[in-house]
């Protein structure tokens, strides 16, 4: 019990000061309760979970307050991940590695050009390609369920390059 | 290449005056009709019992299983000079004047038995002979089916190969797709897309549907679970049974030729591997070994060898496997994506090859190394073949929406079977059957 709250508060020190580093600003980091005294007492991992996710259980972004970020984007027929996004999966990998008691499924999608077997398959790559980036960064995979839908599920039904780079995408869901 | 692509004439409009009543039948759109070594045929109106003057004439439905075949130019009943319905009131001189080689005559009949039947003659214009008298009979409910064994059997006498008619297509229809109310459905219906029924419907994606060699079963991909896992179900009972639900993807589910084994895709040791699944006792036998994508299996005739879509070469191509012992062998070099292939009995491959960034149906003679494009209409996939070989089904685009496609196997007559009720994909021929002996 205590180790683990241990490893908590370290956690949520590590995180903060990662945060701090990552998104370059010279706030300060965010304070898992007002008073000293106090977060000895509560359980802190509940306290962060309250500042780390939404009403809905999704994630906040801590630089804005808002959503975080849970949808990555790919080139045709690539399932590398882009490097414009690593910033938020790794804010992603840090609230997962703070609330271990989270997990996410990564829903990986194609656009509907080539074979639908083929794009289950791709769709799987891309699922992994996040999945693979989170446990790298600390994240257990058993905190992760991949999923493809191959080109089944579009975001966009049209059939042009602007519905497909729209459905060549992976999405993290908490719950 | 023009006058094929845009020549299109909604066929046999009396015949789809009833098809379009049904919201969910598919129409039929001719796109080409070829016209090179068609044989023309005069198909008469039949004689009607006037118990039966409410049902479809039959020669309707055999007029257009002969014209669907590619092989066939039936003659206009607006052109007919006589319409005999017995042999003695067949004047020859009147189907020469039209360039007929074959006429088929007929009568409907109820029986005493309740039963109804159709009794044809096939006659042989230049031999001025008739080559062909028979008589088929089933339930009322079965007339389509009697129609088009009737279909099959002039087919065959004619040509010697086979009629496909009397077979099925089991389809994946989906509504408002790319919403949030989509819906997707297993659907089955006549090989001419008439008397559709939905085998199971969902809103989660199904995808890949298979036939049983006997007909009996279809194997499919159902996301129902929010993971895709395999399930059998029988098509007339409709009982269904998930039997692969490992973690990741359980997929590409294909029939062995004897009915006991089925191919599929799992990705539960890592990545996309070929297993195969013993369905009596549920044994697994994985086939590949290999980093890549290693997917969309499909038996060769013999049951002996499998094909399937890979690409540890950098880029998708089909690969043989021989079962006996595990060799792997490239069969595709054309192309920088080559996938779904399926076999045809003598051996050679149809599948999905992309050429200038288009995905079309394509042909693979194997002796000569020769690949013929046979479709022209762009994001075309799952080539599926007729079992007598001589038509193929594909899923393609037309308006904007999923349609089904037909093509004869040389490439020269195409029709589209679109619904009105969604986009329709993944068309999968059934097996011969025989309906009007409960199969």
């Amino acid at each position: 019990m205590f180790k683990e709250r241990l490893t908590s508060l370290i956690a949520i020190t590590l995180v903060g000061l990662v945060l701090t580093g990552c998104a370059g600003k010279k706030t300060p980091p965010p304070a898992p309760s007002e008073d000293n005294t106090s977060t000895q007492t509560t359980a802190p991992a509940e306290a962060a979970a309250l500042a780390d996710f939404g009403a809905d259980g999704q994630p906040i972004d801590p630089r804005t307050g808002g959503p975080l970020n849970r949808t990555f984007y790919f080139d045709y027929d690539r399932s590398d991940v882009n490097p414009s996004d690593i910033a938020v999966l790794e804010i992603h990998a840090q609230l997962l590695n703070r609330n271990t008691g989270k997990s996410v499924v990564i829903e990986g999608h194609c656009d509907e050009r080539g074979t639908r077997e083929y794009n289950l398959a791709l769709g799987e790559r891309r699922a992994n390609a996040i999945k693979s980036f989170l446990t790298a960064a600390g994240v257990a995979a058993s905190q992760i369920e991949s999923v493809s839908y191959g080109e089944e599920r579009p975001e966009n039904p049209g059939h042009d390059e602007s519905a497909w780079s729209r459905n060549r995408r992976a999405i993290v869901t908490y719950r | 290449m023009d006058r094929q692509f845009f020549i299109r004439v909604i066929a046999c409009v009396a015949l789809f005056i009833t098809a379009s009543l049904q919201a969910a039948s598919l129409e039929t759109i001719v796109i080409d009709r070829g016209g090179v070594n068609q044989i023309k045929i005069g198909v008469v109106p039949m004689k009607m019992d006037p118990s039966l003057a409410t049902m479809v004439d039959p020669s309707d439905i055999v007029s257009n299983d002969l014209r669907f075949s590619g092989q066939f130019a039936p003659i206009s009943r607006d052109n007919m000079l006589s319409m005999p319905s017995s042999p003695a009131e067949i004047i020859a001189r009147d189907w020469r004047i039209l360039g007929a080689e074959y006429v088929v005559i007929g009568s409907a009949m109820r029986e005493p038995t309740g039963q109804v039947s159709v009794t044809f003659h096939l006659y042989d214009v230049p031999g001025q002979k008739q080559v062909m008298m028979q008589k088929v009979s089933g339930r009322a409910d079965q007339w389509r089916d009697i129609a088009h064994r009737v279909s099959d059997l002039v087919y065959e006498k004619i040509t010697g190969v086979r009629g496909a008619f009397s077979t099925r297509i089991a389809y994946v229809l989906v509504q408002n797709a790319g919403t949030s109310r989509a819906r997707y459905a297993i659907e089955l219906s006549d090989m001419d897309g008439e008397r559709p029924r939905t085998v199971y419907s969902s809103t989660e994606p199904l995808m890949s549907v298979s036939w049983s060699p006997d007909g009996r079963r279809l194997a499919y991909v159902s996301f129902e679970t929010q993971r895709p896992s395999i399930v059998i179900q029988d098509v007339r009972t409709l009982a269904r049974e998930r039997i692969a639900s490992f973690s990741g993807i359980n997929s590409a589910p294909q029939f062995s030729p004897d009915g006991r084994q089925l191919a599929m895709v799992l990705s539960r040791d890592g990545n996309p591997e070929i297993y195969l699944m013993n369905l009596a006792d549920r044994t697994l036998r994985r086939l590949t070994r290999n980093p890549a994508i290693d997917t969309e299996p499909a038996w060769a005739p013999d049951g002996r060898r499998l094909i399937f879509t890979s690409d540890r070469g950098g880029k998708p191509q089909i690969y043989g496997l021989e079962l006996a012992t595990n060799l792997e062998e490239r069969l595709t070099f054309h192309g920088d994506y080559n996938a779904r292939a399926r076999m045809l009995d003598d051996g050679n491959l149809v599948f999905v090859h992309r050429s200038a960034g288009i995905f079309h149906i394509a042909w693979q003679d194997m002796r000569r190394d020769r690949v013929v494009v046979l479709t022209r209409t762009n994001l075309d996939e799952s080539p599926s073949v007729a079992p007598n070989g001589a038509m193929l089904m594909y899923a393609t685009q037309a308006r904007g929406k999923g349609v089904l496609g037909v093509v004869s196997i040389d490439g020269s007559v195409k029709y589209e079977l679109p619904s009105s009720s969604g986009d329709v994909r993944e068309p999968a021929w059934s097996p011969f059957l025989d309906p009007l002996s409960g199969r």
